[in-house]
């Protein structure tokens, strides 16, 4: 009966090890959508950032928090922000959360994308929207012009349905880059396809006069007239239902590294 | 005397019963579905980065093609972590993890290397595709991180759980569970990210 206790012992132990990363952390309390622990902004904008992030919600379902901190305790910002979403639950069970985290005394900030939008808001994007819309003003000392700034230009992108935003992404993130030879080839053989099947019969169709659509078939290619009216293809973006009234809290999102980091 | 055996024996029967269906027949299995589904997390981040790879090295290439020993380096440092793979059901065989890590920590400070390189070529460093595929690695990376620092919580669970009375008794009866190796950074800073900025800190 020694290796009772021993096992007493070990299971402690292993409950020890387990609390020990857990217990190390505290964050700010989750008080709205604008945490402002280390006061960057005033009240004006906060309710205006406040306003925003609630249309996002209401529109779309996903949520998004900007949150300042005095302290981000010795860890990286990457840690420190994973943690602080998981902590606060961002974002639906969809995991749809962003966190827009702003650590001025380490001089670090941190676009926190959860699981769910990282095809969305990707890293790249993350770390195009830091360089260009944050850091330029944070350099210059305007924190609140940067942190609206930024929350705008991520809002914008989560506004859109989600085929729209990815093109958007590649297209500000790739900007100066050429095509990809796979590309080439998709797009040539994509209108090898429209040569053949639609506009080779269409000039012969018209001139046999006899050759005509069948129906209102679907339609791929943007219609010019002659096409008949068919044939938009339904946009996206639906929303979830909007988000609980009252306080705010998150909706149970996780995080797992999305994003990018940028320092000033 | 045989009275009394059989008495305690109808008595310790349904104990038993009760206390191993209670304390680990489901527990244990459960557990250990959450450290492989941990993995497989894992697995995916390692091969997110995989796939980085042939791009950022092309584009090194247009830039700074002479820099050809350490190019070399990462393809060849990538092409040995792809061909390790580690599955799920040997995360047992702390051997076969000691392999994979250290095939996947060559591939990291390989990349450290090559990302140290490019600070000698501004050209390269302001491209735009550069910029976007080193994001992506960044952020790679931290995915890796945060995978692993998953996977090792949900290992630590299930071993803790397989050694602990009561579903020790399950885990050893019924499962023959045996412990999961965590990963642990063995080179140094294997755990880290390589150092990526964008020359705007420091």
């Amino acid at each position: 009966m020694i290796a009772l206790p021993r096992w007493l012992a070990l299971a402690a132990l292993a409950l020890l090890c387990l609390a020990v990363p857990a217990a190390a952390q505290t964050f700010p309390a989750l008080s709205g959508r604008v945490v402002d622990a280390a006061n960057l902004l005033d009240a004006a904008q906060e309710a205006d950032l406040t306003a925003k992030l609630a249309a996002l919600e209401s529109a779309t379902g996903r949520q998004m928090v900007v949150a300042t901190v005095p302290g981000l305790q010795d860890q990286p910002i990457e840690d420190y922000g994973y943690r602080l979403g998981r902590a606060w639950k961002i974002g639906t069970t969809e995991n749809d959360g962003v966190i827009l985290l702003v650590a001025p005394n380490e001089r670090k900030v941190r676009i926190e994308v959860g699981y769910g939008l990282e095809p969305v808001l990707t890293d790249a994007l993350s770390s195009v929207i830091i360089q260009t819309q944050i850091l330029p003003r944070f350099r210059d000392g305007d924190m609140a012009g940067g942190i609206v700034a930024g929350t705008d230009s991520i809002l914008e992108q989560l506004s859109l349905p989600e085929a729209e935003a990815q093109a958007r992404s590649a297209r500000l993130v790739q900007s100066a880059e050429r095509r990809g030879d796979g590309g080439d080839t998709v797009v040539l053989i994509f209108w090898i396809i429209v040569l053949l099947f639609v506009v080779l019969p269409m000039v012969f169709g018209r001139k046999r006069g006899k050759r005509h659509r069948r129906g209102r078939g679907p339609v791929v290619i943007w219609g010019n007239d002659d096409w008949g009216s068919g044939g938009g293809w339904g946009s996206g973006g639906g929303g979830w239902g909007g988000g609980g009234g009252g306080g705010f809290s998150g909706g149970g999102g996780s995080f797992g590294g999305g994003g990018a980091s940028g320092g000033w | 005397m045989t009275i009394d055996r059989r008495l305690l024996a109808a008595f310790a029967a349904p104990a038993i019963a009760l206390s191993v269906s209670a304390c680990g027949i489901n527990s244990v299995p459960t557990a250990e579905e959450v450290a492989k589904a941990r993995w497989a997390d894992v697995q995916v981040n390692y091969q997110r980065r995989a796939d980085l790879i042939p791009n950022l090295v092309e584009t090194v290439k247009g830039y700074a093609a002479q820099e050809r020993t350490v190019l070399t380096e990462v393809t060849e440092a990538r092409a040995k972590a792809s061909s390790i793979q580690l599955n799920a059901d040997q995360l047992n065989d702390p051997q076969a993890v000691a392999q994979f890590q250290a095939a996947q920590g060559a591939l990291s400070s390989s990349l450290g290397r090559l990302l140290a390189t490019v600070e000698a070529y501004p050209d390269l460093k302001s491209n735009q595709n550069f910029l976007a595929l080193q994001s992506q690695l960044e952020g790679t990376e931290n995915r890796i991180a945060i995978s692993l620092r998953d996977y090792n919580e949900a290992v630590r669970a299930y071993n803790t759980r397989i050694r602990t009375f009561p579903d020790m008794i399950g885990a050893k009866l019924v499962h023959g569970a045996k412990p999961m190796t965590p990963f642990e950074a063995t080179a140094p800073n294997a755990d880290r990210a390589p150092e990526v900025n964008f020359g705007t800190t420091k």
